[in-house]
């Protein structure tokens, strides 16, 4: 297209305004699109939080910042943003160490890399509510493998005689205090393949030059993770880093279908924000207060994500 | 079967196309259920053979989306004219505006009063009606009698009170070490209406005030009921919860698994049983405590109108002709033989051919004694008794202080719905 306008120097404006028109114009299409169907209603689920709900616009009432001053003193929305919080915490650490962790490993791999990286990967693309469930079969109490294996070793060890060395059965998904944590394993899970194969690409993107230049100066091998990998795949692990800690603030798939029967549950140590708008909004037909619960999330993760990216990007060398 | 349907609906288009527009639509919603939509379809042909100037159009959705989709529809002016919905919705459904009340004028309410059972009466809101059952549920125990022979029971004489119940669950069990192989009762499914309806009740105390305004089991026998229902786990160990993951492990590790050996479980299992159990199987009343004292859940899903059907007076008329239609005794007989629920008429539940079926003999007599518990947020109450059964199982708290603590959280739930 370039070429073209300069052979038509017929036109008044610039090439540069011409292109730069024409990139608005492309952009234009997209940003219409995303206007009418995220910030448009974005904006009304703001106002559908000030009224209660009925269907009839008419008959809703106005009644203010009611709905979050009830969210602040609401047990269960307090229980929901820890959870969710917590379920951050432990994911994105994770998830981000992991896939780096085996993205490293691969790359030293010769043979067969595409094979890992598919095994890898082959979770993330799976449904999460097929995860979900077969999970739900692997740890649940009677029959599910973690606890068969349990048994199986407490048999053998007071076989040999060393019955102090037995596990005793966990209830994975039923102990109040070990619940999160299990869904939050299928999360990290499900999301290693995804961060290994950004890594990966992120690995390969860094010019073996540096790595030449490093070790003729004398670098170890800590030392060059730490100096060359580390600082040049800062943009890759920003990237990673603000992915996944949306996805866990949106927590909602793997926690709805790993304890169907009581969503969220037990005693709430499980609930997420996300499934906890979803319940008052559909489940007790509270928009006004699901709507209310959808924007302090929508700050959360705002927030989140501009410190993160203020704390990562600032490192960043070339 | 289909093609029909679909033809005289084509055809009932074009007549109507032709002859102008004295002719109403009808769009009618419900949950996805096999034999629910049969039986539907079936009485949608019948009832737009018989009335030309009204076309019917049934359109239905899975259930974990349902009320999402009602939501979403009928704030948008769209979705259903009749839908259906569980008697336990109707409290948000109305507040929210998802239905209205039924036209008095075309369904009065001497004429609900006399033809339905009592229970239909205990989802009255300030006076107004706002939905009907073409058929209801009640609560009993089904048993596996092979099981019970190979555990040296009495196939014949099912438990009858809960300390019989307690003697042949511990006969059903098979434990290995802390785990089990095949447990006697499957935890689950409608153990909190059972802890929070039937034993309450049973006990002597009902749970709610008859106004529903004020929470009783906290006061009155609820400790004792959640007590009884813990130590089944707790002490007796005669299964555990989520033994088979899922809403409806309980029922499937009863008819496929074959590793629980008795469930208790509403008429609107019958049709799952019996497709699916390869065993000799029986139905009894429940259990009671040893004075007799007899009582039962029972509840149902009703066909009520939305704020669409009251686009105008035709097509109010129209939704209200239908909601009769498929309420008429005939209709109830087509939903028993092809869902297996049972009839919410009285003069049909009094019918001995009903009253004394080796399967649904048991649902009609719990029936007579049953209590639909009036709900006004149907999820949080029920989240209120499975968390207060939670902290007795799974963090040892006695029973007596989680019911309490479950009476303020549902009492906070009435006085909140008073309050909006």
């Amino acid at each position: 297209m370039s070429f073209e306008s300069q052979t038509t120097p017929r036109s008044r404006i610039s090439l540069s305004q011409r292109e730069a028109i024409w990139a608005y114009l492309f952009l234009l299409v997209p940003l219409i699109f995303f206007a009418t169907i995220r910030f448009w209603p974005a904006i009304q689920s703001f106002r559908l939080s000030l009224f209660t709900w009925h269907v009839d616009p008419a008959r809703r009432l106005f009644i203010g910042s009611q709905y979050y001053e009830e969210l602040l003193s609401n047990p269960v929305f307090i229980q929901a943003l820890k959870n969710t919080l917590l379920y951050t915490v432990v994911t994105v650490p994770a998830s981000i160490g992991l896939g780096l962790g085996i993205a490293l490993m691969l790359q030293a791999v010769r043979h067969a890399r595409g094979w890992y990286r598919a095994i890898y990967f082959a979770p993330f693309i799976t449904p999460a509510v097929a995860v979900a469930w077969v999970w739900g079969w692997m740890y649940n109490e009677n029959f599910g493998i973690f606890n068969r294996v349990i048994v199986e070793w407490w048999v053998f060890v007071e076989r040999i005689g060393l019955p102090w060395l037995a596990i005793e059965p966990q209830r994975f998904l039923r102990n109040p205090e070990m619940a999160l944590y299990s869904v939050a394993a299928v999360v990290i899970w499900q999301q290693l393949g995804f961060q290994v194969v950004i890594f990966l690409a992120g690995l390969q993107g860094i010019p073996r030059i540096y790595y030449e230049a490093a070790r003729i100066d004398g670098a170890n091998p800590w030392q060059l993770f730490r100096h060359v990998t580390i600082p040049l795949l800062n943009p890759v692990l920003v990237f990673a880093v603000v992915i996944t800690t949306i996805n866990a603030l949106q927590l909602f798939d793997q926690i709805v279908n790993i304890n169907f029967t009581n969503q969220g549950g037990p005693l709430n140590r499980t609930l997420s924000l996300a499934l906890y708008m979803y319940q008052e909004a559909f489940g007790r037909a509270r928009l006004g207060y699901a709507a209310a619960v959808t924007v302090v999330l929508f700050v959360i993760i705002l927030v989140i994500t501009l410190i993160q990216l203020r704390l990562t990007q600032r490192r960043v060398e070339y | 079967m289909k093609h029909s349907v679909r033809l005289v609906i084509a055809l009932s288009l074009l007549l109507g196309l032709s002859f102008g527009a004295a002719q109403v639509q009808l769009t009618y919603w419900q949950y996805e259920f096999n034999t629910r939509i049969e039986a539907m379809n079936q009485l949608i042909e019948q009832f737009n053979a018989e009335n030309p100037d009204i076309v019917v159009v049934q359109e239905t959705f899975p259930f974990d989306s349902y009320q999402q989709q009602v939501a979403s529809a009928i704030s948008a002016g769209q979705g259903p004219d009749v839908v259906q919905l569980f008697y336990g919705y109707v409290s948000a459904w109305q507040r929210a505006g998802y239905v209205e009340p039924l036209p008095q004028e075309h369904l009065s309410h001497e004429w609900i009063e006399s033809y339905f059972i009592p229970m239909v009466e205990s989802v009255k809101i300030d006076g107004e009606y706002y939905g009907l059952p073409t058929a209801v549920r009640s609560l009993a125990l089904f048993y596996n009698k092979d099981m019970f022979r190979e555990a040296g029971l009495d196939p014949e004489s099912p438990p009858a009170t809960w300390t019989e119940f307690v003697e042949a669950a511990k006969a059903l069990t098979v434990a290995r070490g802390p785990l089990f192989e095949r447990i006697g009762y499957g935890f689950g499914g409608q153990d909190h209406h059972l802890i929070r309806t039937v034993l309450t009740n049973q006990l002597g105390t009902p749970p709610y005030s008859a106004d529903n305004r004020e929470v009783l089991y906290g006061a009155g026998t609820g400790e004792e009921a959640l007590r009884v229902w813990s130590d089944w786990q707790l002490e007796d160990r005669i299964g555990v919860l989520e033994f088979i993951p899922g809403t409806s492990g309980y029922r499937e590790g009863f008819i496929t698994q074959e590793n629980i050996g008795m469930i208790i479980d509403g008429s609107f299992a019958i049709g799952q049983v019996q497709n699916g159990a390869q065993f000799d199987w029986g139905v009894a009343e429940l259990p009671t405590f040893d004075d007799g004292v007899q009582a039962n859940y029972g509840s149902f899903w009703m066909n009520g109108v939305t704020p669409n059907a009251y686009s105008s007076p035709e097509k109010l008329e129209a939704a209200a002709r239908f909601i009769e239609f498929v309420t008429t005794e005939a209709a109830m007989q087509l939903w028993l033989d092809v869902v297996g629920e049972l009839p919410a008429a009285r003069t049909m539940i009094e019918d001995p051919e009903l009253t004394s079926d080796p399967v649904y003999g048991a649902f009609i007599a719990g029936l007579a004694y049953a209590e639909a518990t009036q709900f006004v947020d149907e999820l949080a109450q029920r989240n209120v008794m499975l968390d207060a059964y939670n902290r007795v199982l799974l963090e040892g708290m006695d029973p007596a202080e989680s019911i309490a603590i479950a009476a303020a959280e549902d009492q906070a739930l009435l006085d909140q719905f008073a309050a909006e």
